[in-house]
């Protein structure tokens, strides 16, 4: 029962989304304060060099993904500073960001003498349950087999979404994100708390990131998330700003990549499909779901916060 | 503050960020200039006498530290400076394409008198780039275009794929191999081919699976698509892919793996069988040697195991020595030109016995190979 293409495809949905996961609810925190950070690829790739170098050296993967998040919430202040305190553009100032952490990723696993690019890690995620609870039919894979990241994830996504919806903070955050001139004129620091959210999503990239270079394919190698930090900012809007949402979201796209090589093992008539089609399958899923959930007048439905990528100007009313 | 003052202030962080990146590094002779999309490292070679060394230059696609295609041919100008009278000039992360042509010229207006391109995109850009520097021996590796300066190298990876197949074939039991493969062009069915045939002659009954990525460098992906091949049953996982993690997949499951490219025994020690690997050195040798001499004339080479430009990486512990001894006969054979790898006529994947036909187009499977030849 447990090694049905069903249950396998699932588990396997699970491990692909959980780099995700963080990414999401990361940019979910920093787009509820009405700042759009397209820097997310750029972010996880700095905390996945960084979470590896720390890992490398310590072989503590606890510092690894603590210096990931470390290193992608300093990271992500460079897009604050520019989109929150001069005003610039965010969607470019994130580009930037991507395009920065990009080449800085590759540049760090190259640098030195004894570089990392190319090594193994030292350590990496491991599930932590071996048969027992592991072995109990559905949901022993589904809920006992994993590795402490993704139980990490499941509680990070609770926390966050206490965070938004059940505390003052939170509610002080989307009113930032949906009308910052009447939170401010409520006693809310727009700046602060932007930058603050800002950093948030940067650490929570950052972790992300580690995942892919800690637990999913422990090595360095140059760009190992894929387009991971893109699929992050699409996933947003088919989670329609909400964390929960955001771990089915991101299972749904890691099911969909894998299905893509399931098919092809199938035989007849599923492997006639051609595979540059399945391949695309996750991208597609994505685009569809964000033409259909995001358009016009729904996306503010959905949850968008309506102050979404506009700088703030205390000034102008 | 005004905004003068924070732009001031934004472009100082900026500066403090590139000057932190660029001391990131424990050793900072080897940091050169980054932001221009590559590194330049220039090392005189010991000089053989009072004679001139010969300037010659490499250009790769990636960076030479990534323990696959790139850093194979980095080790090969490394053997080449070893051996010969040379300055060599190495440029990597270069783009293909066209700007690449620009890149050639420069190096052919700094004096380089032959200069390798390792990767298929630069082809074209390449030939631009020889016409307008006659007196410039160009190679490209990969490719199919030549001219009066710019020859083409490339070498028979389809010999150590069989060999590599045969270490597969013995180690299967459950006579299913995963083969996760990045596209269906011919190289790639070529040495899916030659792999297929080389695990049947050791187990006639096993089966290869072929997945496709549609990618040469993923690796969530390849790491994905060789799972998907474990849990169909398969217990060795082979590749033509450029990361590690299809291995890493393997090992995490208790399978087998042959890898590509180089030695990757670090990255899943129990796991590793062998792989088909490259060594450009003597081939970089031997051209530079025909350049200084003038006897050099453009050509096409295709090199192979009797050559040394495609070998076998070590073998993994798991590898018994009756099948080594066997693997090491074949390649004898191989060597000595007694045996081909890719027979002519051949079976396909059908049971159809059809004729080999060109292998530089080849676009069918063989018998033995689950999955699609179209992708």
């Amino acid at each position: 029962m447990n090694d049905s293409t069903l249950i396998l495809t699932l588990v396997a949905a699970i491990g692909l989304g959980t780099g995700l996961v963080f990414a999401t609810v990361g940019e979910i925190i920093t787009e509820r304060a009405g700042n759009l950070n397209l820097g997310v690829q750029g972010m996880m790739l700095v905390g996945a060099v960084a979470g590896f170098w720390a890992t490398f050296n310590t072989e503590s993967l606890l510092l690894g993904v603590i210096v990931a998040m470390i290193a992608g919430a300093a990271f992500s202040v460079i897009h604050a500073f520019a989109s929150v305190s001069l005003r610039v553009s965010q969607i470019v100032s994130g580009l930037a960001l991507t395009i920065f952490g990009t080449g800085l990723s590759s540049f760090l696993g190259e640098a030195g003498e004894d570089p990392l690019v190319g090594n193994p890690s030292k350590a990496t995620f491991e599930p932590i349950l071996e048969g027992g609870l592991a072995d109990i039919p559905v949901i022993g894979p589904l809920i006992f087999g994993h590795d402490l990241m993704v139980y990490v994830s499941w509680l990070t996504v609770a926390a966050a979404s206490y965070y938004l919806f059940h505390t003052r903070m939170g509610l002080s955050l989307r009113a930032v994100g949906e009308d910052p001139a009447s939170a401010e004129s409520a006693g809310v620091n727009v700046a602060r708390v932007r930058y603050a959210h800002i950093m948030a999503g940067g650490a929570l990239a950052g972790a992300g990131g580690a995942y892919f270079s800690l637990a999913l394919v422990p090595t360095w190698q140059n760009e190992p998330i894929g387009a991971s930090g893109w699929i992050a900012i699409a996933l947003v809007i088919l989670a329609s700003w909400r964390p929960w949402r955001a771990l089915f979201a991101a299972y749904l796209f890691g099911a969909a990549t894998r299905i893509g090589f399931t098919m092809q093992t199938l035989g007849e008539p599923w492997s006639n499909i051609p595979s540059s089609l399945l391949a695309m399958l996750p991208f597609v899923l994505a685009i569809i779901a964000m033409l259909v959930l995001a358009s016009g007048k729904r996306a503010r439905f959905l949850g968008a916060p309506a102050a979404l990528g506009l700088p703030y100007f205390r000034e102008q009313r | 503050m005004n905004l003068r003052n924070w732009r001031f202030l934004a472009i100082l962080a900026l500066a403090l960020s590139l000057i932190a990146a660029a001391c990131g590094g424990d050793d900072d002779e080897t940091a050169t200039t980054e932001a221009s999309g590559g590194e330049t490292e220039t090392t005189a070679a010991p000089s053989g006498g009072d004679e001139e060394p010969l300037k010659v230059a490499f250009v790769h696609v990636g960076p030479v530290s990534d323990k696959g295609w790139s850093w194979a041919h980095d080790q090969g100008a490394k053997y080449l400076e070893a051996n010969a009278n040379v300055e060599v000039t190495t440029l990597e992360s270069i783009p293909e394409g066209s700007d690449s042509q620009r890149v050639f010229e420069d190096l052919a207006a700094d004096g380089n008198k032959l200069i390798f391109g390792t990767s298929f995109g630069y082809m074209e850009p390449m030939l631009a780039a020889a016409e307008n520097y006659p007196d410039v021996v160009f190679e490209h590796a990969t490719g199919f275009m030549s001219s009066e300066n710019m020859g083409n190298y490339f070498g028979a990876a389809e010999e150590g794929r069989y060999l590599s197949g045969m270490a597969a074939g013995a180690a299967t039991e459950s006579n299913l191999i995963g083969y996760v493969a990045a596209f269906p062009i011919p190289e790639v069915l070529r040495g899916i081919n030659a792999f297929t045939l080389g695990v049947r002659e050791v187990k006639p009954e096993a089966q290869v699976q072929v997945v496709w990525t549609s990618t040469w460098f993923d690796p969530p992906v390849e790491k994905t698509a060789a799972e998907s091949l474990l849990d169909a049953g398969a217990d060795v996982i082979a590749m033509h892919q450029d990361s590690a993690a299809p291995g890493q997949a393997a090992e995490a499951a208790g399978a087998k793996w042959v890898g590509y490219n180089t030695d990757m025994t670090e990255f899943a020690e129990t796991a590793w069988l062998t792989a088909p690997i490259w060594d450009w050195g003597p081939f970089y040798l031997k051209t530079t040697q025909e350049v200084a001499a003038g006897t050099w004339e453009s050509a096409a080479y295709y090199g192979n195991i009797a050559d040394g430009m495609v070998d076998l990486a070590p073998y993994g512990e798991s590898v018994s020595d009756e099948t080594i001894a066997l693997i090491e006969e074949r390649k004898q054979q191989i060597i000595d030109g007694t045996f081909s790898v890719l027979p002519d006529p051949i079976v396909d994947q059908d049971g159809n016995e059809r004729e080999l036909g060109d292998i530089f187009s080849m676009n069918y499977f063989v018998e033995g190979v689950i999955g699609s030849p179209t992708g």
